[in-house]
């Protein structure tokens, strides 16, 4: 098992590095290159020239790719091409603001979804289920800023009770933190959980069709039992993944949902710097946020392989 | 009534009669509107009356108006973009199914990494190489959801080409065209169907939230996205601008979403926990 | 050797559809102590309906809407939930089918047997586990003290088996339901299983509803016999006078196709001389397993070689390496006289026409979403360019030649039958005018009488059309029945090759012995005969 934990460690590394080859390939295909897109046509041929090897781009693209991975590997992501500041500096601080925000919804959705989904499996077809149903189909069906929006004209404009606009800088205490996130990370939670929630639904009604689950009812046992003992054990890999999933979203969907709130963390970075066609910074977002993903991910199917029985005890 | 012999539910009639309503006005709706695409008609943020029902928007157009002429561009690109996604998906991966081989392995790797960057992320990447034009804007979603729908395809031909009768037609000396034209595809489309209308309203919930980010479908054409990005301002006024297109987009997804559901209820068996004890 | 308080009395049970179609009507049922009752129907009779519903447990989708069923005295019908579950379990326990499924993988095999008796508060966990390690050995199951330990995924299908009978015994009911419980397992393994369980059942004198498709099986068993067919009671009797003395014409005909394997053989004289197919010395590998080992076989016009042997004896890959589907590492198959490519990619069309193939299930081998005439007509089309007309003609032809109305062309094959689905099959491969037909089992996913018909067809279309066969079954009754020759396949090897007369005369290789001996005769006394066989062989 512990190979089989090795191999699932070294995939992700493997798919980490194919990662990064892509968003390195992806940028070659500027038209023009960065030179070219910084001076725009106020260049001259020789100050392009100059430029272009200031930048380094008169190597070829594959020791720049290693040069670049290189670099990265070691804290140094470069330099804004817009404003020329240390592109490191500035994502530390926004990525810790975006994990807390991930983090404060995570806690609040994961169990509160896996809860309520297991509730609507063991209750399928009656009305609690339906209820669930509708309700999360809804939630799923709409955009993340309709939400953000709703909670906005809900809890700001008639209510007053939280602040429209999630300014947060390093000097912000905790608890002032916590409620200046609130409204986003509540966005969040129920973009989420409404996702999870029907996700571990479900997992959960596959294993509840398993015939061992009708053994279980055939020998006396009582619901509660035959679903805490019978279907969870089994439902446990499933769910694990769906949590993993919901939470790479979560990672993902904190883009928007920090934009409807000018929330100052590495999703508006990064769509800043889409915006002006930055493209280290561009680079270097799109690389946090695929290291957080396949992290996730891989934790995500190691826990699984640690709780299938199958797996931990070989014949 | 009976669709697809089965009588639907009043939530599928819902669904059905909201996607039908979107699909009609984006088809004639430039008949309906009693201003201009970006025909200036009152103030700032005017509130609702009787000359415009939804109010002004941040330049004194007619809500309404745009609204109905962003069902035109909204729906229109994400069901472009879904058509193509789904022509990409289905015959790579049936292809990658029935060939198998390295094609299958080649096909799945690609499909692997570009899926472990989040969809979003990977669009920001192009998008910013590239620039925010429609047909980039197409191609991309269009590109990056096919992976989407490679893996669905993939496993449903996986699951079908082991079956006997495609094994029978490999035995008879038939081509992979006619066994993926007439043998798969034919037994694979009522997932494929389903999954066609989750897909659609992933696409347009991914065109507008790039719009909304300012990525999408740029002024001075009508998008929902737009529209909600352009009036954000306003929410904090208490005035509903950005509520009107956000809402615009909720109802059509829902729409979607309940039909889907019905569809897929039709095929869902009841499990273990329904039964009698 | 029954006493006569009936301790499960059924009456008038009725069970429907959420529908509304009845799937069991009005059955009555009386088991006194100790007793067996057989229930045998095809599939779709009801028997496991029935066998759930006696524990007041129906299926999603099902409801059981009338009737009695009372256990010791008591209407369980009329209990609550509670009351439900006391008797489930401690009173009547159940034995399913597929042990593999009915095991919970993530939990040790020990937790799961003793969680009845914990449960029903009739025994301590350490009493529990003592009882379940007492059952283990009597069950014959390897290291009694250890086994439980072992989690469902570490032990074999027949050991499972075995345990699931502990499971259900753990809390000494005073009722079984056994519902096919050696149907999943190969011959010999399910021999083993039923001396077995035949051996706890009357240890314990426990009362067992035995539902089996298998008349011969339930003739080992059961003191008396129910026939069920669509839900309804066709007849019941003690099982010697029901197996003897059939009332019914639908148990008579039962019996008699179990009856016909006995009697009937093969006649030699219509053989031709000329061998069609021989393989040559083929070896074929799934990865580092080797599946089939220097096999030879021929295969004479007209003629039919059975090949036996139990799953995963590499008796369906042969087919698959004949057909060109797995090309084999090392070996020559001729056709002919004329060497075939060993990837089917490489073999002509005429090469792939020559040899068709029928499958086991007919569900699975005709695609749900054409009509007949397309699945007939297009190797009409495909292999000899007729079109229009010409293949509307040879379909009706072909539907004639399997027995099926013409105007069957327009249907789909979800409208049809099993047995007409099966004969769909037929007819397609014979679209092919081939010279060889492999048949993997096609008749073991069928019910009796239709199965039964199925080789009727087979036997007319060889003696009209001089086809020849390669008939792959587990079942030693129907090779008696259609094979000229048999190979006998183990581990990938043939174990014997010969007149299908010779092999079941002797002398047997050891293992043929097994396979022979272990094939259910429709005796009472047939289980009895094979201990003492084994008792004086040691």
């Amino acid at each position: 098992m512990l190979k089989l934990i090795a191999t699932r460690a070294i995939l992700g590394l493997a798919t980490l590095f194919a990662v990064s080859v892509l968003i390195f390939v992806c940028t070659q295909f500027l038209p023009g290159d960065v030179a070219a897109a910084v001076l725009q046509q106020s260049a001259t041929k020789e100050t392009l020239a100059a430029f272009r090897r200031e930048l380094g781009l008169d190597v070829p693209a594959y020791i720049r790719f290693f040069d670049w991975l290189w670099r990265a590997l070691h804290g140094d992501l470069g330099v804004a091409l817009t404003n020329g500041r240390v592109i490191i500096d500035v994502i530390r601080p926004r990525f810790a603001n975006t994990m807390f925000l991930a983090g404060y919804a995570a806690i609040i959705s994961v169990p509160l979804s896996v809860g309520l989904g297991i509730v609507a499996a063991i209750n399928e077809g009656r009305p609690i289920d339906r209820i669930s149903n509708i309700i999360t189909l809804m939630t799923i069906s709409v955009p993340e800023f309709f939400v953000g929006y709703v909670l906005i004209a809900i809890f700001t404009v008639e209510l007053g009770l939280f602040p429209s606009l999630a300014t947060v800088d390093s000097d912000t205490g905790f608890f002032d933190r916590i409620y200046a996130t609130t409204l986003p990370a509540l966005t969040l939670t129920l973009l989420v959980a409404a996702h999870m929630l029907r996700m571990t639904r479900t997992s959960v009604l596959s294993v509840m069709s398993s015939p061992y689950i009708e053994m279980a009812f055939l020998k006396g046992l009582t619901r509660s039992r035959v679903v805490a003992h019978h279907a969870l054990p089994n439902a446990a890999a499933p769910i694990i993944t769906v949590v993993a999933l919901n939470l790479a979203y979560l990672v993902v969907g904190v883009v928007v949902v920090e934009a409807v709130f000018t929330y100052p963390g590495i999703g508006q970075l990064m769509v800043d710097a889409v915006t002006k066609r930055d493209v280290p910074v561009i680079q270097a977002c799109g690389l946090v946020f695929a290291a957080v993903f396949v992290g996730l991910n891989t934790i995500a199917d190691i826990l699984a392989i640690l709780v299938n029985p199958r797996l931990k005890y070989r014949r | 009534m009976k669709i697809f012999g089965h009588k639907p539910p009043f939530t599928a009639w819902l669904g059905m009669t909201i996607v039908t309503v979107n699909l009609l006005v984006a088809l004639f709706g430039p008949l309906l509107t009693p201003y201009g695409e970006s025909q200036s008609a009152g103030g700032t943020w005017d509130p609702p009356s009787v000359a415009m029902w939804l109010g002004a928007d941040q330049i004194g157009r007619d809500i309404l108006t745009r609204l109905i002429y962003g069902a035109r561009m909204t729906i229109g690109v994400a069901l472009v973009t879904t058509v193509l996604s789904f022509l990409m998906g289905i015959t790579t991966g049936f292809l990658a199914a029935v060939l198998g081989g390295w094609v299958d392995q080649l096909l799945s790797r690609l499909v692997d990494i570009i899926l472990s960057i989040p969809l979003l992320i990977f669009a920001l990447i192009i998008l910013g190489v590239f620039g925010p034009t429609i047909p980039v804007l197409i191609l991309t979603i269009a590109f990056l959801d096919s992976t989407r729908v490679f893996r669905l395809a993939r496993a449903l031909a996986m699951n079908l080409s082991v079956l006997e009768f495609v094994e029978a037609a490999r035995l008879r000396g038939e081509g992979i065209w006619w066994i993926m034209r007439r043998e798969i595809l034919p037994n694979a489309s009522a997932p494929l169907f389903s999954e066609f209308g989750l897909r659609f309203c992933f696409n347009f919930l991914f065109v507008a939230a790039l719009s909304f980010l300012g990525l999408g479908i740029q002024p001075p054409y009508a998008d929902w996205g737009g529209m909600v990005k352009d009036n954000a301002a306003a929410i904090s006024f208490g005035i509903f601008a950005p509520i009107w297109p956000a809402l615009a987009i909720s109802l059509m997804t829902v729409g979607v979403n309940l039909v889907v559901d019905w569809l897929l209820s039709i095929e869902a068996r009841p499990s273990g926990a329904q039964a009698e004890l | 050797m029954a006493d006569e308080t009936p301790i499960l009395k059924i009456h008038g049970l009725t069970v429907e559809t959420i529908q509304g179609n009845t799937i069991v009507d009005h059955i009555d049922i009386d088991l006194k102590r100790g007793e067996v009752l057989g229930l045998i129907g095809e599939s779709g009779a009801g028997k496991s309906t029935i066998g759930l519903a006696a524990m007041t447990y129906a299926r999603a989708g099902c409801r059981i809407t009338g009737g009695t069923i009372e256990i010791d005295g008591t209407d369980v019908r009329l209990l609550d939930a509670a009351g439900r579950r006391d008797v489930r379990g401690r009173r009547i326990a159940y034995i399913a089918q597929s042990a593999a499924a009915a095991f919970n993988p993530a939990q040790r095999i020990i937790d799961q047997v003793c969680e009845g008796p914990v449960v029903h508060g009739l025994m301590s966990r350490h009493e529990a586990e003592a009882w379940a390690i007492e059952l283990f050995r009597s069950l014959d199951l390897p290291k009694p003290e250890t086994f439980g330990r072992k989690y469902p995924h570490q032990s074999s299908g027949g050991q499972l088996q075995r345990a699931m009978a502990a499971m259900a015994m753990s809390c000494r009911p005073d009722i079984l339901v056994l519902d096919e419980p050696t149907t999943a397992l190969d011959v010999t393994t399910q021999i083993e299983v039923l001396i077995l369980l035949k051996h706890l059942i009357r240890e314990y004198r426990t009362a067992a509803l035995y539902i089996t498709h298998d008349l011969a099986v339930v003739a080992q068993v059961a003191d008396r016999i129910k026939v069920l067919r669509h839900g309804r009671q066709v007849e019941e009797g003690a099982t010697d006078a029901v197996l003897h003395h059939p009332r019914e014409s639908y148990t008579s005909r039962l019996v008699a196709v179990r009856a016909a394997a006995a009697s009937e053989r093969v006649s030699l004289d219509t053989l031709g001389e000329e061998t069609i197919l021989s393989v040559e010395a083929t070896t074929a590998a799934y990865g580092p397993l080797t599946v089939v080992n220097r096999v030879s076989l021929d295969i004479r016009h007209g003629e039919t070689v059975a090949v036996v042997g139990e799953s995963g004896s590499g008796k369906s890959t042969l087919a698959r390496i004949i057909t060109g589907l797995l090309p084999p590492s090392d070996g020559r198959i001729r056709f002919k006289g004329r060497v075939l490519s060993k990837s089917l990619a490489d073999r002509s069309r005429e090469d792939k026409r020559i040899i068709q193939l029928v499958y086991q299930i007919p569900d699975v081998a005709l695609n749900p979403r054409q009509a007949v005439g397309e699945i007939i007509g297009r190797p009409v089309h495909f292999y000899f360019g007729k079109s229009g007309q010409q293949v509307t003609a040879r379909v009706k032809e072909l539907l004639r030649l399997v027995e099926l109305p013409e105007d069957y062309v327009s249907r789909m094959p979800m409208q049809l039958s099993g047995g007409q689905k099966q004969r769909i099959c037929i007819a397609r491969a014979l679209a092919a005018n081939p010279e060889l037909v492999i048949l993997d089992e096609p008749t073991s996913a069928l019910d009796p009488l239709v199965a039964e018909e199925i080789l009727k067809l087979l036997k007319r279309l060889q003696a009209e059309l001089g086809l020849a066969y390669m008939f792959i079954t587990h079942d030693l009754d129907v090779v008696r029945r259609i094979a000229h020759r048999t190979a006998v396949m183990l581990k990938g090897q043939f174990v014997a090759f010969d007149s299908t007369d010779r092999i079941f005369a002797g002398p047997h290789h050891p293992y043929t012995e097994q396979l022979i001996n272990a094939v259910p005769v429709m005796r009472t006394d047939w289980l009895e005969s094979v201990l003492a066989l084994r008792a004086k062989g040691g």
